[in-house]
């Protein structure tokens, strides 16, 4: 892809005729800077190669490794235990932990991440509470996800919330995709708001008032006019949560679990005993399967990192053609 | 159309209605904040309490005081509270302060050139990749950094000699600060670029104009005019990266060594191929004791202190940005 060499960009001869060639370039190039400047430019040149190739070296070496030791069986079978890397089974139900995670985080932070956006930007009063609500948001963003993965284990361990998960003689376990995904959506909060709010400045004022003028109220305003006009930058705050919730670790080891399989609450209807129940993500998985966790199979967290990269590549590539399309389309917003 | 003549958004959705509910909602989130911080406190308090202001001094193996925290819950003996978590924060410190260090150069070089100097392909390329580097996943650049990073190290870069002149103290393995402060910087420089390249896009365009048309050089200008004009956009995007590498700890937990260990910059520069353990990991590593009333205190300790490094770092990136905004940038 890229040149091998850190090279400046092709400079223009210095006393070129100018009925000559036309200039190809309206700046000046960088043969007329002095030494160090060139080399600042070189170091320029470097690092982007440099990131380039950090990019390029994790995405082929995954799929290198990938391609090599992921088996399809490995997607459709749980987790067992065993001795060797051939016994123990596949991933599936991480696989499937995240999925669940995932929609489960980002139905709570979709929603709550737009009416807190609205709110912002189109009521706002009185004043300080919005400063406050935008320090707010600024800060759930700050926080380390662990500190959110304790919190969560106070209010989900709290007797009131045992429906949520499993609870054994008034002790409430505290481990639930319900209390994981709570905690996740806060993650994933934040990306919603920036993105939607974003989306929601850059539609004119005038687009507004004609729609007061034609008898609309404020809020079927925004609900007819304004959020579709912004649903581009939802979504990609919508993609850019989830990216963030299927990559998260720390909480879920805190809230979700320490087993690599699902395990059901006995007694409960059927999608809430598993969502009430400890589970598993491919994230764990694979923090659980390197080398420095408790399973310690390479080859298998090479396999599940890969799938988790292809997720996350996806999601990439998803927010970029949503990203272009709303350009095409012509809204407001670019 | 219709369904304007319908009273869709009458007395059920009016706006006095619509308003009330929003504002019930983020008031409902600005208080969870607020509760996440008093729980954590108060969570915390016995902790700080019966350790004063030793608990931040150092003093002892933080890793035997802690596993006599945990047991002294678990056997209901008398409860151990003694922590003196030094050898954590100092690795913190220098964990965070070497990614942010490098991060800040190489951020700052690349979104120059992707604002300024790169030809448009190269920018076509770079923006992506700096998007996907910030979207990896923490464990995948842990993993990889287990099983590619720490062995190169420990087996090519560590030589024997070094591995026996601390053979008494700590054993070098390749987990180590070294591994720990790449890694980060890697994580957290995308980080600083995305929000370094929309503060040098914001610049007024006269300034750099203005610098131009008096003869100074392209490369001048943009580190004498544009970087500068973008000093809260910089500023804002070092502090959001010193909270994200503050708060990283599965990769930490899995590249740093696991050790509650302080390596001295005083002992030459062997120390960057000693192991050391973060704050945030700590927790990571010890999650299982939560249920031991003292460990659970001295675990939400920790929490607390990283709650309020990150809460300031969120704070003056919140106030640079603002003070962005008036410049009429971002």
């Amino acid at each position: 892809m890229a040149p091998s060499v850190a090279t400046p960009p092709p400079e223009r001869p210095q006393a070129a005729p100018p009925q000559g060639k036309a200039p190809t370039k309206a700046v000046e190039g960088s043969s007329t800077w002095s030494m160090l400047d060139r080399i600042g430019l070189a170091f320029c040149w470097a690092l982007g190669l440099l990131f380039c190739a950090i990019a390029v070296a994790i995405v082929v070496y995954l799929f290198l490794q990938g391609v090599k030791f992921l088996k399809l069986d490995q997607l459709t079978t749980p987790a067992a235990t065993g001795f060797s890397e051939t016994e123990t089974g596949g991933f599936s139900d991480a696989l499937i932990g995240t999925i669940i995670v995932a929609v489960m985080g980002i139905s709570l932070a979709l929603p709550v991440g737009i009416a807190i956006a609205v709110w912002l930007v189109e009521y706002g009063r009185p004043a300080p509470l919005a400063r406050v609500t935008e320090l707010t948001i600024e800060a759930i963003a700050g926080i380390p996800s662990i500190v959110l993965a304790l919190f969560g284990t106070v209010i989900f361990s709290s007797t009131a919330l045992g429906f949520l998960s499993r609870s054994n003689e008034g002790v409430v376990f505290g481990r639930s995709f319900f209390a994981a995904a709570a905690m996740l959506s806060l993650v994933a909060l934040p990306l919603v708001v920036a993105s939607t709010r974003q989306g929601l400045e850059s539609i004119p004022r005038h687009v507004r008032e004609a729609s007061y003028a034609v008898g609309k109220t404020k809020a079927a305003t925004i609900r007819r006019i304004l959020l579709p006009t912004a649903r581009p930058q939802v979504a990609t705050g919508m993609i850019l949560g989830l990216g963030r919730i299927i990559g998260d670790t720390a909480i879920i080891l805190v809230l979700l679990g320490a087993t690599q399989n699902f395990a059901p609450v006995e007694g409960a209807v059927f999608p809430f005993d598993y969502l009430r129940g400890a589970g598993t993500t491919l994230t764990n998985f694979v923090y659980e399967a390197s080398p420095t966790g408790n399973l310690n199979q390479p080859q298998k967290a090479y396999a599940a990192a890969f799938v988790l990269l292809l997720m996350v590549l996806g999601l990439n590539a998803a927010a970029d053609l949503v990203h272009r399309r709303a350009r095409k389309a012509g809204t407001w917003s670019h | 159309m219709e369904e304007e003549l319908q009273p869709e958004y009458g007395p059920k959705w009016s706006d006095q209605r619509v308003e009330r509910m929003l504002g019930a909602l983020v008031i409902f989130v600005v208080g969870l904040l607020l509760a996440m911080i008093a729980v954590v406190l108060i969570r915390a308090w016995p902790s700080f309490a019966h350790n004063g202001l030793a608990w931040f001094g150092p003093g002892g193996d933080v890793d035997d005081e802690l596993n006599a925290i945990s047991l002294s819950g678990q056997n209901g003996t008398e409860y151990v509270w003694t922590f003196h978590a030094w050898p954590l924060i100092w690795s913190t410190i220098l964990i965070t302060g070497g990614a942010v260090i490098c991060g800040l150069v190489s951020a700052l070089f690349v979104s120059v050139f992707i604002v300024e100097f790169a030809p448009t392909w190269m920018s076509n390329v770079l923006q992506p990749v700096v998007r996907f580097l910030a979207s990896v996943p923490s464990v995948i650049y842990g993993l990889l950094g287990v099983l590619v990073l720490v062995p190169f190290i420990g087996n090519q870069l560590i030589t024997e000699p070094q591995k026996a002149s601390v053979a008494g103290v700590i054993s070098l393995t390749g987990y180590s600060l070294l591994a720990a402060v790449l890694v980060l910087t890697v994580m957290i420089a995308p980080l600083m670029v995305s929000i370094f390249t929309d503060g040098l896009r914001a610049v007024k365009p006269g300034w750099v104009e203005g610098s131009l048309a008096l003869g100074v050089n392209r490369w001048r200008t943009t580190w004498k005019i544009a970087v500068r004009a973008a000093r809260p956009a910089i500023v804002a995007g070092t502090v959001l990266a010193v909270a994200r590498a503050i708060g990283e700890s599965v990769m930490l937990a899995m590249l740093s060594g696991s050790v509650g260990f302080a390596p001295n910059p005083a002992d030459g520069l062997i120390f960057i191929y000693e192991p050391s353990r973060p704050l945030a990991p700590t927790i990571v590593k010890n999650v299982d004791q939560l249920s031991s009333k003292p460990a659970n205190a001295t675990l939400f300790a920790i929490a607390a202190v990283l709650l309020f490094s990150a809460a300031f770092c969120s704070f003056a990136g919140w106030m640079a940005r603002r003070a962005m905004r008036k410049y009429g940038a971002a």
